[in-house]
Formats: structure tokens, C-alpha cells, sequence
């Protein structure tokens, strides 16, 4: 892509004692984007996101925010950068307004007028001068993303951005990251364990398991893929033994599951049906995130 | 700069840390206050008379005579025989060394708190400076920001300073005004004697001198900040290490209550005097009172003491901006 990455990781690791927890990451975002980091819990996303605002210092490798060194340019880095890692901890004895205060403080290029600005953005008007010891978890979640937006950053990642929060705070708070993507040109980076949150958010999505980044690609690719066909059918053992001639085949719960094929799966209906295998029902089905672990790391499991 | 100790003060601030250490002292005095009143009208009715030339006879053969009991150890005993020397001065040249008044009060005051109470203000202070933010999460954001570490950990350290400066001013305002009601404000004039060293049981009076009052006090304030500055650093070093407040408390009170009781009972080990702890009575050196370990003199102690603080600053600084955050 010919435009300059808002961040760019190239081979990070990070060893803890003479363990390696993350090994040899490296991948780009673009302004505009939203990029999903999947991975289950304990997959080294929170460390990995710890090294990219440094808070961590990476054993080896280097990340580059806005083309700037974390390690070597670091005022200069974070400027294009704001985060919110794990969940949004501010000072709960101060109001927001005097968070933001607090935060602006730390750099001088932020405007009196910017506090007022992010505040509208997030739509915490009738709140804002109260304490954050007295905010919903929602609230505290929007006051962390004003915090962040701060500084004009080029880059905004969040940690589990929906975690905690209820139906409709989960979909205003995708609304909200899709806006900032589409009408703001930022990056977002958004770390989640749920498949299904990354599907309805991201443009590009990251799957790391065990420290390692085992597929990169963009949600339609990845899942369109996984998509699995679910059949019931009678007998069961016949079908079986009949899809498992064309496909592969497994079987759970009382039920058959195969790859989802456009091209092939009517003829694979027509093959059992004219078997005289009675299909009582046959439906696509998403991959859980399991799943699409199970699959792409070989059954090897989850931790 | 300036901003980030503005932040800082304000955490402070809202915290209401420093408000609490307030009314702790306010609430203090008071009881102080009353105590000692209540120990000069004591002494005045056993005495008939409010002579304090009569008071400070009767002490000195108070303490002859506990000098002559033979079961006296030996520390004990050279302690006493400076005090009584000391005594005799007092009485020889006319002066008062009890003599009421708030200055006196201020004076008593800060000697008896300057190795528990006045260092246990100062650690409520400090203890949750850095360690509260890697325990409440929001060290995250901090160290987030286009701001080096280094800086941040030398604004929070600067709001130490102040804070301690404050502390010490406030106890020294309280201690006067609350004291005053009762004693009244004079006596600021009052010449005292300074200048007493020891030396082995002999109580070398080659360099006493009087000095009013004022001075006097002065001088002793400015050695409680000074110890409250190396108490502050040193809490400061922990709160640094550790996540969790309260183990800093812990730690620090520990080390604290050790020193005093190792004051007590070091005479005889004598690499005891390099622990900060046992240094921490400067203003001893000042009223001539005898040290725990033979030899330490005003300038060793503050040596040691300048000697922790900055091994405690060396280390909150190299840990803090090396440290992995999670």
C-alpha cells in the first residue's frame, strides 16, 4: 500500500526469564482501518499491547508508531498514540472533566478548547463534571476513549473496548469505533476474545495463539472460509459415510458437520438424498472462535 | 514541569491525604498540650511553690540519688551523669530550661516526635504516591503520554518535597498557636544552652553557648525536615517497588518502630549506627542528650541519613524507568 502504516511491528518478542511468551510478531495498520487482534485469554494480547504503548520494553524487534520509534522516540510516538490497556482506569476521586484535565496537562499541544471537544464526542455532556467514582462502568469506558482521543492521535487502541458492557453499550461503542475508522481517518486497534465482536467490527482481523501470530486477513476471507454446514440426517451413520467419501466430515452432537462449499453442496444434499437418506435439516453455521482455533492450530488447545 | 507537579499536587490534594494528617496533629497537640499542663501543676504542688530553681534542685537529687543505687548499668549510668551535669549548668547560670511558654512547648514537641510521630505523618504522605497508581491501574495512562518517566517520577517527587515542607510548617504552626492558649505566646527570647558534646562519661562543655530560644527551635525544625525529607525518600523508594500501599505502610512502620527500639538497646553493636533508623534523633545532638551508639555525632548522622536517601533515590529512579508495566 503506497500510504505510511500508523503503526508498523516488525519480529517483536518478548522473552520472561528463559521463557519466550511472544514470539516474532509483525504486521501493519493503515489509517482508516479497524484491525481485530484475536486470541484467546492468555495468548500474549495484553503483552504484545503493553510493548506497542510502551509499557513494556520488547527482548527484541521494534515498533513504530505514525513512523516513529516506541523505544527511541518515545514522547514523540505517544503523541500519535492513545490507548486504553485493559479497562479504563482513571483517578475515581477526581471529576472527568479533571481527568481530562489531568491527561491534557501532559501535553502541551493540547488545547484548552480539546477538552470541550472530546467531551461532545463522546456525549458526556450532563456527566462530565461529576466524580468517576460515581460512573456506570459504560460511562467510565466513554471517559477512557475521550482520554485517549486527547491528543489527536493517529492511533487508538483499546483493549476489550466492550467488555463489561451491556447489549446497547456494546453496539453504540462499535458505532462509535466505526465512525472514528470512517470519519476521522484513524486506526483503531481493538484486542477481543470474542469472534463475534470482531466480525461486526473490524476490517482486518490478527489471530494469535500461544504468542504467535498464526493468520492474518480480513474478516470476510477468514470467516467465509471457516463457514461450516450443519446436517441432520437419518440415518446418521449412512450420511456419514457418504459425505465422507466427498469431504471431510465430523460428527457432534447428534449431528454432521462439514465444510461449507457453494459450489459442491447441493450436489452433496443430492447424493443423500438419493441414497434415500431422509435430510431433516441443513443450515451454515459461523465458526465459534474455539472453533476456528481448534482448525487452524491443528487441535491443539486452548489455555 | 510545573504542570506535572500541578497534577500531582492536585492528586494530592483530593486525596485528602494531607487533610487527614492535619487533623491528626491538631488533634494531637491539644492532648499534648494538656499533659504537660498537667505535669507542671503536678510538680508545682508536690514542689508547694512555682520555683523552678526549687524543681530543677529537686531533679538534680532525684538523680543523684538514682546514681547511687548500685544495680544502675552501665549505659544507664553515663547517661545520667551527663544529664546531671547538664542539670547543674542550667542551675549555676540561672536558666530555665522548662520554662513555659509556646516556644518551649514547640520545642518538646518536636523533640519527642521527630523519630516516630513526625516520620509516621510523612510516610501516610508518601506511601501511596507511586504505588497507588500501579495498584488503581491508572499508571497506565501516565506513563502513556509523551512524557519520559523520568519526569513524571521526578514531579511526583517534588510533590514530596512540598508536601513534607508543608507537613512540617503546619506542625510547627499548630504546635505554637493551639499550645499558646494554654502556655502563651512568649518566651522566644529565652536564652538556652547549646553546643554540649560527649565524650566518653565526661560531658564536654567547651563549646556551650547560649542561644535564644528562636534559634534554637529554629535549628530543630530544620533538622526534622531534613529527617522528614529522608523518611518521605525512603518511603518513596518503596511505594516505588511495591504495588501495594499498604505493604509500603507496613514496611516502613516496621523500620521505624525497630529504630526506636534499637535505640535502646544498641550501645554495645557498634555497626548498628550506619541503619538510618537509630540516626534519626537529631535533635538530641542539639540538647546534648547522650547518643545510642558511642561516637555518632550530628555530622555522622547526617551522612547516613544523606546516604539512604539518595541510595533511595538512585533506586526508585533506575527501577522506575527500566520497569516492565502489567
Amino acid at each position: 500500500m503506497s500510504r505510511s502504516p500508523a503503526l508498523s511491528v516488525k519480529n517483536l518478542r518478548k522473552s520472561i526469564g528463559k521463557k519466550e511468551i511472544i514470539k516474532g510478531l509483525s504486521f501493519e495498520l493503515y489509517p482508516g482501518e479497524v484491525f481485530g487482534f484475536l486470541g484467546p485469554n492468555g495468548a500474549g494480547k495484553t503483552t504484545t499491547i503493553r510493548m506497542l504503548v510502551g509499557l513494556i520494553k520488547p527482548t527484541s524487534g521494534s515498533v513504530h508508531i505514525g513512523g516513529k520509534n516506541v523505544q527511541t522516540e518515545f514522547g514523540e510516538a505517544m503523541k500519535d498514540l492513545g490507548c486504553i490497556v485493559e479497562n479504563p482506569e482513571l483517578y475515581p476521586y477526581l471529576t472527568g472533566w479533571e481527568n481530562l484535565e489531568h491527561f491534557a496537562r501532559m501535553d502541551s499541544s493540547i488545547p484548552e478548547s480539546r477538552l470541550k471537544e472530546v467531551v461532545d464526542l463522546v456525549d458526556m455532556g450532563n456527566r462530565i463534571h461529576d466524580r468517576v467514582s460515581t460512573y456506570s462502568l459504560g460511562m467510565r469506558q466513554r471517559l477512557g476513549i475521550a482520554q485517549a482521543l486527547l491528543g489527536h492521535p493517529k492511533l487508538l487502541i483499546l483493549d476489550e473496548p466492550t467488555n463489561g458492557l451491556d447489549p446497547a453499550g456494546i453496539r453504540e461503542m462499535r458505532e462509535f469505533i466505526r465512525f472514528l475508522a470512517e470519519k476521522e481517518k484513524l486506526c483503531v486497534m481493538v484486542s477481543s476474545h470474542l469472534l463475534s465482536e470482531i466480525q461486526l467490527m473490524c476490517d482486518r482481523v490478527a489471530i494469535i495463539s500461544k504468542g504467535s501470530i498464526i493468520r492474518i486477513d480480513t474478516v470476510e476471507a477468514l470467516l467465509s472460509e471457516q463457514e461450516r454446514v450443519v446436517w441432520n440426517a437419518e440415518p446418521l451413520d449412512q450420511a456419514k459415510h457418504l459425505l465422507g467419501k466427498v469431504t471431510k466430515v465430523s460428527e457432534m452432537e447428534g449431528k454432521l458437520i462439514t465444510l461449507y462449499d457453494e459450489d459442491q453442496i447441493g450436489n452433496w444434499n443430492r447424493l443423500l438424498v438419493n441414497a434415500g437418506i431422509e435430510v431433516k435439516e441443513m443450515r451454515t453455521k459461523l465458526p465459534a472462535l474455539e472453533d476456528l482455533f481448534l482448525e487452524l492450530t491443528g487441535g491443539e488447545h486452548i489455555d | 514541569m510545573t504542570k506535572l507537579v500541578h497534577n500531582e499536587l492536585l492528586k494530592l490534594f483530593r486525596k485528602k491525604r494531607l487533610f487527614v494528617i492535619i487533623l491528626i496533629v491538631a488533634a494531637l497537640v491539644p492532648l499534648f498540650t494538656y499533659a504537660q499542663y498537667q505535669q507542671a501543676k503536678t510538680t508545682q504542688e508536690k514542689l508547694g511553690n512555682a520555683d523552678w530553681r526549687t524543681k530543677l534542685q529537686q531533679e538534680i537529687v532525684d538523680t543523684q540519688n538514682r546514681l547511687s543505687s548500685s544495680r544502675l548499668q552501665d549505659d544507664w549510668r553515663k547517661y545520667l551523669k551527663i544529664r546531671l551535669a547538664q542539670q547543674q549548668y542550667y542551675l549555676d547560670h540561672d536558666i530555665n530550661p522548662q520554662a513555659p511558654g509556646a516556644p518551649t512547648f514547640m520545642r518538646v514537641f518536636v523533640e519527642n516526635s521527630i523519630t516516630l510521630l513526625l516520620p509516621l505523618l510523612v510516610m501516610v504522605a508518601a506511601a501511596d504516591l507511586v504505588s497507588s497508581e500501579a495498584s488503581g491501574g491508572t499508571i497506565k495512562l501516565l506513563l502513556t503520554r509523551p512524557v519520559k518517566r523520568w519526569k513524571i517520577l521526578l514531579s511526583k517527587y517534588i510533590a514530596l518535597l512540598l508536601s513534607v515542607s508543608f507537613i512540617v510548617t503546619a506542625v510547627a504552626f499548630l504546635s505554637y498557636t493551639i499550645s499558646g492558649v494554654v502556655f502563651g505566646y512568649g518566651g522566644w527570647d529565652m536564652p538556652l544552652l547549646t553546643g554540649f558534646s560527649t565524650k566518653g562519661e565526661e560531658l564536654l562543655t567547651d563549646n556551650v553557648h547560649l542561644i535564644p530560644q528562636w534559634q534554637y527551635v529554629l535549628m530543630e525544625f530544620g533538622l526534622v525536615w531534613f529527617v522528614c525529607l529522608v523518611v518521605g525518600t525512603l518511603t518513596f523508594m518503596l511505594s516505588v517497588l511495591l504495588r501495594s500501599t499498604a505493604a509500603v505502610m507496613g514496611i516502613m512502620l516496621a523500620a521505624l518502630i525497630a529504630g526506636a527500639i534499637l535505640s535502646n538497646m544498641v550501645s554495645s553493636w557498634e555497626s548498628a549506627k550506619y541503619l538510618f533508623m537509630v540516626n534519626l534523633a537529631l535533635t538530641d545532638y542539639i540538647s546534648g542528650m547522650a547518643t545510642p551508639i558511642e561516637g555518632m555525632t550530628l555530622g555522622f548522622s547526617l551522612s547516613v541519613l544523606l546516604a539512604w536517601a539518595a541510595g533511595g533515590l538512585i533506586i526508585a529512579f533506575a527501577v522506575f524507568t527500566k520497569r516492565d508495566v502489567y
